[in-house]
């Protein structure tokens, strides 16, 4: 709450009923203004549905990227404590000390998507092995003492979760009891009773639940953040554990930010040495961004889109700042809800089928909202004049148009990615890669403006002209092949366009041999000529190679690659030269930035160099530089201060009231 | 070597003793002659110091067991605050005799009461005609608690009025005890490192039942060659010699050598074990990753290490941020106007010669910065403008706790050590 003075001092406020009904108002106002015909509530339930979706689409991706990870984790584990109870008798096993077997997580800087992975993690963990898992944070357990009350809390919880119905007063009691003593001893003491119990319960009852995990599951402890763990906690823990290991199958999973050689820089060999450590890497940070990427925003089942500058702007926060895949999507979160909240057209971004229905319950104002958007204007202008005061005039025709328009759209879509797709198998080989290595670069780029326009598409097609036989040829199959499996329905000539030039690539190499032969014997002639004559024929072979004519093979590739800029040319039209295209595409960036990559500095900056852009009053309006004298003090006393702040001692200043 | 003798004890359980406790038989021999007889009091503490497992608790355990006599053991580590420690003494006290009055859990918050409660456990069993023996291990953690505990469990005796010895074990000297107010002198009794020669006697004494006892020493013999240069430790060594013997065996299990055949023998498991030195000893891959390894006997380029991982991906400003943060910590703040400032003026060279450092800034340590300082450098070298946004912000913090070890970095400065 800011004040006009700039001095100390008490002051009272009563804001927040205030400030609550202002909100409210506003509120209401907009909804009734809106309400009858801007389709708010659909607007909202659409978005709500869309976003539904999307999060389950990306949880689903993130589950099979961490598929092998966890099935890793959960082999290893299974392992790590079954040998010693198949063979306790044997020699070795006598005689080898005994290690804690740890798991080495390595997950990668971006901290904020380790929640995720370690919830599926305790899950999967629950599921298959054991159900003592405990999962403890660094901010949580700053003193040995700390770690082991939480990490007893959490297991003998976990416990009581299991046998809750029959058991309950008496774990009950023992929870107690442990609150007083948390050590290692109590620890194993709780252990050996809970296996006592279930191994009477298997006996008695022969329960299904209890077979899913074996005979004395192992308890898993997971550091979430070994980086902040205080050194002296870990090795304690490590160091008590391992005198403990033949009684309590322990095993620890370390979730690791930077690199595996942490656990050396944090542990003693004498201490790390008692750790049997295996190391599990999850996937880069990159490549699952790539997969979200891939499978979230090239694909045509979502109806939504993202402009070029707001693609930017959240690929950005990701490469320049944190790596992290959540909040990319937190960003695309905001995007669909700006969007449906901003754009009241964008009742329509939703699947085909409903989008068509939807057009036709449009209301009038929302008709004149389709004449207002500038892409609709353009298209209007193209139309011949009868047409277009069909369109401007009547509803119904109106109506039928759009129909058409968001079916062309949508078939805009699906060729699209395809091409895209298709023209990244090529630029993505070609040396230096001009057009970007990854397909979000190049999506980028074709968004921003007509792509066959711009230096670096013209040198990619260059150095495409210049790429050898097989690697064009493993290329068309690629693209032979995402062609095949795309959705589109215009690509069969595509297809058979590409096949043809397969077949003719097969055909030259028939063609090469015979011409090799006819041209070595050509060269053995030329071996035997003296040093003026070989210069001599060498100038000439310099002179027909010049004006040589393209052998087939050069002919072959030119046309394949004439034909692909074709295709690019024909389907890769930046989508803000699409009719309708503001209806899925959100394009506002100075929003998303505002939002996700904020500038306090900047801002305070503003607020007092400029008080009218955040207190909208009008008698602060000021032009160009000077301040109203009805600015706040602190307005002020900062102009001065700019102006000649040597003089000024701001101490001073802020001490006395004024 | 002197046999061990003591009037109190049988002759049979002494020898089985000697046999136990290989290499230190003077040692045992000391202690039992203070232990003196059972009922006999002894020394109130006594201290035993050596360095890392050279049998400190292994000779104290089978010395007690074997020989009976009632003791409480206690890992000091384990039991990491006083109150802990005394209740568990109490604890193991009560189940030493009586068996009617388990888990009657005593709380015992301080010496005093424990002194109290010690008296009634001690009097209300069959302890009272002899010696009580306390061993703490890992002692020197008991530096860390309040002040009054390691005195008053030197004098113990003294405190209690009953029969009871107190052993402290511990890898550092008395010296490094004592407190400033001084306190009761302990006897200290000293366990040397045991000699390469010790090592081979101990660890060719659990040979495999399937294979001789010298062909078991051989294999030690070869590997202690190898490692007593690196390691003296005898759990490691031992853990090393099991994991590797079964390599060891492999050309007698398949016939191409036998037992005597010491060259052969050496030849085929001298590069394994230097092999090993590299990976298994330096904990690079896990034990149960060499035996499977091992098992495969392939693919060693399948085997990396944890220190082949270190490539570290990191955004784009954070690796501006650390390397903004290393030069803040080692260049003298003087010196930021001259590198970081496009028209910092001339230096004046005779001047800059003449203040040249006498010590590098790398033998000095990194020094800690202003907040403000690593930010104003980072904006100077990144290439492109640096939006001042609350992200980056935040990525400082980020970076810095990932990095760091916690306790560099605090509320306003960082202090960054040679990183990366």
């Amino acid at each position: 709450m800011s004040t006009h003075s700039i001095s100390k001092g008490c002051f009272v406020f009563k804001p927040p009923s205030k400030k609550r009904r202002v909100r409210q108002e506003t509120a209401s106002n907009s909804t009734e203004r809106k309400n009858d015909s801007e389709d708010t509530e659909l607007r909202f339930a659409s978005c709500q549905s869309l976003w539904a979706q999307i999060k389950l689409e990306t949880e689903k991706i993130q589950e099979n990227l961490n598929k092998q990870l966890l099935d890793n984790l959960v082999s290893f584990l299974r392992r790590s404590h079954s040998e010693f109870q198949e063979k306790t008798t044997e020699w070795s096993c006598q005689m080898k000390s005994r290690e804690i077997p740890t798991a080495a997580l390595v997950l990668g800087v971006n901290v904020t998507d380790h929640d995720m992975t370690f919830k599926s993690l305790s899950e999967v963990l629950q599921d298959d092995i054991t159900p003592y898992v405990a999962l403890l944070e660094a901010k949580d357990c700053p003193g040995i003492k700390n770690l082991m009350q939480k990490l007893m809390g959490q297991l003998m919880n976990c416990c009581i979760d299991i046998d809750e119905d029959s058991f309950e007063d008496d774990s009950h009691v023992q929870v107690s009891q442990n609150k007083i003593r948390c050590s290692m001893t109590s620890l194993i003491n709780w252990y050996k009773s809970v296996m006592k119990k279930t191994d009477s319960e298997t006996t008695r009852k022969k329960r299904n639940s209890s077979s899913r995990h074996w005979q004395s599951p192992p308890v898993v402890v997971i550091f979430k953040d070994m980086e902040s763990f205080t050194t002296k906690v870990l090795q304690d823990f490590i160091v008590i554990s391992s005198h403990h290991i033949h009684e309590l199958p322990l095993a620890l999973i370390f979730g690791i930010a930077t690199s595996p050689m942490i656990i050396h820089s944090l542990l003693p060999h004498s201490v790390s040495s008692l750790l049997c450590i295996e190391l599990f890497q999850s996937l880069s940070c990159k490549e699952h961004l790539s997969t979200i990427i891939d499978k979230l925003l090239l694909t045509a089942w979502c109806p939504f889109k993202l402009g070029e500058k707001v693609l930017k702007v959240l690929i950005n926060i990701f490469l320049y700042h944190d790596f992290s895949v959540q909040n990319f999507i937190k960003g695309f979160q905001l995007c669909i809800v700006e969007h449906f909240y901003s754009q009241p057209l964008s009742v329509l971004c939703c699947e085909l089928v409903d989008a068509k229905k939807r057009v036709n319950t449009l209301s009038h104002n929302q008709c004149e909202n389709i004449r207002r958007l500038p892409s609709f204007r353009r298209y209007v202008e193209s139309q011949v004049s009868e047409n277009q005061i069909a369109l401007l005039t009547s509803d119904s025709f109106l109506k039928e148009v759009t129909q058409k328009l968001l079916e062309d759209l949508q078939l805009y879509h699906e060729n699209y990615v395809s091409v895209l797709r298709c023209l990244h198998v090529f630029t993505s080989s070609l040396p230096k890669y001009p057009l970007g290595k990854q397909i979000r670069e190049l999506h980028c780029a074709c968004l921003e403006n007509q792509v066959w326009e711009t230096e670096e598409y013209e040198s990619s097609l260059q150095l495409a002209r210049m790429l050898n036989k097989s690697d064009l040829v493993t290329m068309l199959q690629q693209c032979v092949e995402i062609f095949v499996s795309s959705s589109g329905k215009e690509f069969d000539k595509t297809v058979e366009k590409l096949k043809e030039f397969l077949t003719q690539f097969q055909e030259l190499e028939a063609e090469a041999f015979e011409e090799d032969v006819s041209v070595s014997s050509e060269k053995e002639l030329q071996k035997k000529t003296d040093l003026y004559h070989l210069q001599k024929t060498l100038l000439e072979l310099k002179e027909s190679r010049r004006s040589k004519k393209l052998t087939k093979f050069e002919m072959l590739r030119f046309e394949v690659v004439d034909y692909i800029d074709s295709l690019v040319r024909n389907y890769l039209v930046p989508a803000d030269h699409k009719t309708l295209y503001e209806v899925v595409y959100f394009n506002t960036a100075s929003v998303l930035r505002g939002h996700l990559n904020a500038a306090p500095r900047t801002a305070l900056h503003t607020a007092l160099n400029n008080p009218y852009c955040y207190l909208k009053n009008q008698a602060l309006k000021s032009d160009g530089g000077s301040i109203s004298n009805k600015a706040p003090d602190i307005c002020i006393a900062y102009k001065l201060h700019l102006e000649c702040g040597r003089l000024i001692n701001l101490v001073d200043w802020l001490e006395c009231p004024f | 070597m002197p046999n061990l003798e003591h009037p109190a004890y049988p002759a049979a359980t002494l020898l089985h003793l000697e046999s136990l406790v290989p290499c230190r038989e003077s040692q045992v021999s000391l202690l039992l002659s203070i232990f003196g007889e059972r009922q006999q009091f002894s020394l109130p503490s006594i201290f035993i110091y050596g360095h890392t497992s050279s049998g400190k608790t292994y000779v104290m355990q089978t010395l007690l067991n074997t020989l009976q006599l009632p003791h409480v053991f206690v890992n000091c580590v384990e039991y990491f605050s006083s109150r802990l420690l005394l209740e568990e003494i109490l604890i193991q006290l009560q189940s030493y005799s009586s068996k009617i009055e388990q888990s009657s859990h005593v709380p015992c918050d301080s010496l005093n009461d424990f002194v109290g409660l010690f008296k009634q456990v001690v009097a209300s069993q069959e302890l009272q005609d002899q010696t009580l023996y306390i061993v703490l291990d890992r002692a020197e953690q008991l530096r860390e608690m309040e002040a009054n505990i390691l005195p008053a469990f030197l004098r113990l005796q003294e405190l209690t009025d009953r029969n009871v010895t107190v052993v402290l074990l511990s890898e550092i000297v008395w010296e490094l005890f004592r407190p400033s107010i001084g306190c009761f002198e302990p006897f200290t009794l000293y366990f040397p490192d045991y000699s390469i020669g010790h090592l081979q006697k101990i660890l060719s004494q659990n040979h495999p039942p399937e294979y001789s006892a010298d062909f078991y020493a051989a294999y030690i013999n070869i590997l202690l060659g190898v490692f007593y240069m690196v390691c003296r430790d005898l759990k490691e060594l031992q853990h090393l010699a099991v994991l590797n013997f079964s390599k060891y065996c492999e050309p007698v299990v398949r016939g191409e050598a036998n037992e005597r055949d010491t060259r052969k023998l050496w030849k085929n498991i001298e590069p394994h074990l230097k092999k090993a030195m590299q990976t298994v000893y330096l904990r690079e891959i896990s034990s149960s990753q060499w035996e499977s390894f091992q098992r495969g006997s392939g693919e060693p380029g399948q085997l990396k290490g944890l220190s082949a991982h270190t490539h570290v991906e990191l955004p784009y400003y954070s690796k501006f941020l650390l390397i903004a943060a290393y030069l803040a910590s080692y260049n003298p703040v003087r010196t930021d106007k001259r590198f970081f400032l496009k028209h910092h003026g001339k230096i004046r060279k005779t001047n800059f010669m003449k203040k040249q450092e006498k010590t590098s800034n790398h033998l000095l340590g990194p020094k800690p910065f202003p907040l403000d300082r690593l930010l104003a450098i980072l904006y100077s070298i990144v290439d492109n403008r640096v939006p001042p946004t609350a992200n980056i912000f935040s990525q400082v913090m980020r970076t810095f706790t990932q990095v760091l070890p916690k306790s560099w970095v605090s509320e306003n400065s960082w202090e960054v050590r040679t990183a990366e």
